[in-house]
């Protein structure tokens, strides 16, 4: 039964570590503005879809022509 | 459809104005120019996260030239290296995901911008540049031009590094680090089996606790042995120290336990204790980040202003370093940062931010300018007669009210409980004590503790924070911010309301403008509309805006070609004329029409004159705040209402009409005077609030109990204040003093019901009976009931208060 000793060391620790990443997230200053990284992430690839469609409308008549 | 709005502003499309370009709408050139920007860089998708999101964009020609200048910008950085420079920039415009997208993708529009970072609840944005590849003037132009143009002021000139206290949230993550596993450890406790495993291990999980429970108790709870120490030595008693106690009392009891193996302690109920306590501390603050509550003339003023040297030349100067003597070049919308004298032939200045009034005033060449007025129009060149600190407005802030100490000793409601429950909880303690020790020693001691365990008022305690933290929100979400909880207590107190009238009720937005005289036709109002049109001048566009547009609508179709303007004339600080339709039209003072007025009041009125025939004048009336008869009739039952204003008595016939009887009206009163005023209402033992708006108020504001500012826009402009209301909502007044009063009441029937659990856990403890289990069951117990309570009760006086209709 002595292993209850290594398994709540093991236990403590974890928790350490993640109370260790916690700190740092918030020295970094993650919990300072809690609002725009929310609406950030859903933006990221808007650009690359803007710039599809906007040929695609301008040089469409173009490329039916041609095919 | 008939009415159409802006593609990228949302504004209302005037047909006549509007341009077409790329099938889509706008109001104007500049909103055109932003979409030009936009769709020409591939960044439309700028209008799919939000509808109509843009800001027209102000011209800003040469009011960044100061940017040129490399001290005052080195000022305005954050950061500045060889090839790196990091600025922080305020933008009020900031409101919704398409202004964080493109304000994210700065560097797509602009080379040399490597990131730019937003945050939004502050309306600030950090970007970080090459210097050597694009200055911050061309950033700071590129801002302007598409619409987010940024805010900077003389506050910005001392930017040190904003330290950010982040211990509360430490001391937190601690705590529920110490909690949370404490909990699990403790729980083959509860179940107290007499099994041999659990025997086995009972001093590892014992100690184990113990050494978790020391950073809660040592880092977490420091703040509350700070905060007892110094009411001790202050002779105050607040609730911090039977709290403080409370948690030592615990830890030594515990520890006590576990050494002489009595039992495990109360260790998870100390520091579910800690945890619960710092959460309410963390509840009450909720910090309106975009919102400044401590703002002085600095954060009005301009950073820098053009100043023309000897030889003509103009060179962007620090406002600090201004002297007497200097020439200052002011432009269209700049604001004048120093007293002086006009050397141009002609100014008109915006006194509102300092008055609240609507109407610009006239000044003329050798005439006395204040700091404070912004100009509208032309630019103008004046004469610096004082430093900016030496300035007319800005010497209000030499007053000693504004070298005081933000934290005055207010004591709150639960610091007044506390002076009671203190003594009263050592009494039992001790009588216990005394009673036992007769009896068995070692009862004695458990009964001591477990008394001083078990009152430890965490309930009591709790009260305060989560029923203010609440009310601020529900406060907030009413566009009604405070800055923090303690005023809702000073808010419940006051009995005298101090109005300022210029700005405050009445609004800066528009005017009320009547008309005496004789009858003026349709044809007549249409021409006089016409020429009007032509001016410039700001009363002619207010009363260009006032006239019906039906008359012009009706007739302009066909017979505009017709009516053309001619030689049309503007006579500075008189009036306009011209010639239309074979018709003269005289538009101005009452000098210029040849008019001998007989008003002895003060009044700003345009006279009108047709091919030599006096007509009558349009009145410029300050507009009152929608609801504020209503309002005041309200309040003058509770509280005793006074008016004060630095305008003439011209208005005081209408006022004494419209506000209930008994509203003291004072007049004429300057800044200064306004602070005296307070200051003797207070003398005589009066609660006072002060409601204004403009930087002359900003000493009645910090003098009295309660400042509260009221603003049209909360994003940019309050003096310094307690609380800043929205314009718009001026009318709930009455509901926001009516709730922080029920406000105070819920908290009084929480702190009987929290004294009602200690009653129930002090009779565990003086018997001698208080086990662990009971403990860790009875003090949750009470913290949540206590924070339901309060939080129900609250959110309740919230919604039956609300005034019908809204």
């Amino acid at each position: 039964m002595s292993v209850i000793y290594l398994l709540i060391s093991i236990s403590i620790l974890v928790a350490i570590v993640f109370f260790i990443a916690f700190i740092r997230a918030v020295k970094k200053g993650q919990y300072d503005d809690d609002y725009t990284p929310s609406v950030r992430m859903l933006f990221d690839d808007e650009l690359i879809q803007s710039k599809i469609e906007k040929p695609k409308e301008e040089s469409s008549a173009i490329l039916n022509l041609k095919s | 459809m008939d009415r159409q709005n802006c593609f990228h502003c949302g504004l209302d499309i005037i047909k006549a104005k509007e341009i077409i370009f790329d099938k889509k709408e706008f109001c104007c050139n500049g909103c055109k120019t932003v979409y030009e920007i936009f769709s020409l860089n591939d960044m439309t998708c700028y209008y799919d996260f939000e509808k109509s999101p843009g800001a027209t964009p102000q011209d800003s020609n040469g009011k960044y030239d100061f940017l040129d200048n490399e001290s005052i910008v080195s000022k305005l950085l954050e950061f500045q290296e060889s090839s790196t420079a990091i600025i922080s920039l305020n933008i009020p415009h900031i409101h919704c995901s398409s202004c964080i997208w493109i304000l994210e993708n700065l560097q797509r529009l602009q080379k040399g911008i490597s990131i730019s970072q937003v945050n939004f609840p502050e309306k600030k944005v950090r970007i970080t540049y090459n210097p050597e590849a694009v200055s911050i003037k061309t950033i700071v132009l590129l801002l302007s031009s598409i619409g987010y143009e940024p805010y900077i002021s003389l506050e910005n000139y001392e930017t040190g590094k904003s330290h950010i206290d982040r211990s509360l949230t430490y001391k937190l993550g601690v705590a529920f680090f110490c909690f949370g596993n404490i909990m699990l450890l403790s729980f083959p406790e509860y179940f107290e089996v007499k099994e041999y495993w659990l025997d086995q291990y009972r001093g590892f999980f014992r100690w184990l606790i113990f050494a978790l429970s020391l950073p809660s108790f040592l880092y977490s709870a420091s703040g509350y042995y700070v905060s007892a120490y110094k009411s001790i030595r202050s002779k105050m008693l607040n609730i911090d120290i039977p709290i403080a106690l409370g948690i030592i009392v615990m830890f030594v009891r515990s520890t006590f336990d576990i050494v002489m193996d009595y039992g495990p302690g109360f260790f998870d109920s100390l520091t579910g204790l800690v945890f619960f306590m710092l959460l309410g501390k963390m509840f009450q603050i909720k910090t309106y980040s975009f919102l400044s509550f401590e703002r002085d003339f600095k954060s009005y003023f301009p950073i820098a202003i053009t100043k023309i040297n000897t030889d003509t030349s103009e060179e962007s100067v620090p406002v600090y370093d201004i002297q007497k003597g200097d020439r200052l070049l002011i432009r269209n919308q700049e604001l004048i940062p120093v007293d002086g004298i006009l050397i141009s032939e002609k100014a008109e200045i915006d006194y509102s931010f300092v008055t609240g009034e609507a109407i610009p005033i006239t000044k003329q060449s050798g005439d006395k300018v204040f700091a404070g007025g912004k100009q509208m129009g032309k630019v103008i060149e004046m004469e610096v007669l004082h430093s900016v600190s030496q300035s007319y407005l800005t010497q209000l802030w030499s007053n000693d009210v504004f070298q005081k100490k933000v934290e005055q000793k207010h004591k709150t409601i639960t610091d007044n409980i506390s002076r009671y429950f203190t003594p009263i909880l050592l009494l039992i303690a001790f009588s216990g004590f005394g009673y036992w020790i007769f009896i068995d020693a070692n009862i004695a001691f458990n009964v001591f503790t477990a008394v001083l365990i078990v009152a430890c008022p965490c309930a009591l305690a709790l009260t305060a924070p989560f029923t203010f933290g609440n009310v601020l929100r529900i406060l907030g979400k009413q566009k009604f911010y405070l800055k923090n909880a303690l005023v809702i207590e000073q808010l419940a107190k006051v009995d005298t309301l101090v109005f300022d009238k210029t700005g405050t009720i009445t609004t800066n937005k528009k005017s009320n403008i009547s008309y005496e005289g004789n009858v003026l036709s349709d044809e007549n109002l249409l021409l006089i509309k016409k020429v009007l049109r032509t001016s410039n001048h700001p009363l002619s566009r207010m009363l260009y805006d006032y006239l019906p547009v039906s008359i012009l609508q009706n007739k302009s179709e066909k017979e505009t070609p017709k009516l053309k303007v001619d030689a049309f004339e503007e006579i500075t600080g008189k009036g306009i004329q011209a010639q239309i339709f074979n018709q003269k039209i005289q538009i101005g003072s009452a000098a210029f029409v040849e008019k001998i007025d007989d008003n002895s009041i003060q009044q700003t009125s345009v006279h009108i004159r047709i091919n030599a025939v006096y007509y009558g004048k349009f009145i410029f009336n300050n507009q009152y705040r929608e609801g504020l008869e209503v309002l005041f009739k309200r309040l003058s039952s509770k509280y005793q209402i006074k008016v004060l204003s630095g305008d003439n008595e011209g208005e005081r016939f209408t006022l004494e009409k419209l506000l209930p009887k008994g509203t003291e009206l004072i007049f004429n009163q300057k800044p200064e005077q306004k602070l005296e005023f307070i200051k003797n209402l207070q003398q005589q033992g009066n609660n006072v609030m002060m409601v204004g708006d403009g930087l002359n108020d900003a000493g009645a504001l910090a003098q009295s109990n309660v400042g509260i500012s009221i603003s049209e826009n909360v994003n940019v402009f309050s003096p310094a204040c307690d609380a800043i209301l929205d314009a718009n909502e001026f009318q709930k007044l009455d509901y926001f003093l009516k709730l922080s009063k029920k406000s105070i009441s819920t908290i009084k029937m929480s702190f009987t019901l929290s004294l009602l659990y200690n009653v129930v856990g002090l009779s565990f403890a003086i018997t001698g009976n208080l086990l662990p289990l009971v403990a860790a069951i009875i003090m949750p117990l009470s913290t949540i009931t206590i924070v339901s309570f309060v939080s129900v009760m609250s959110s309740y006086y919230a919604r039956t208060l609300i005034p019908k209709g809204k």
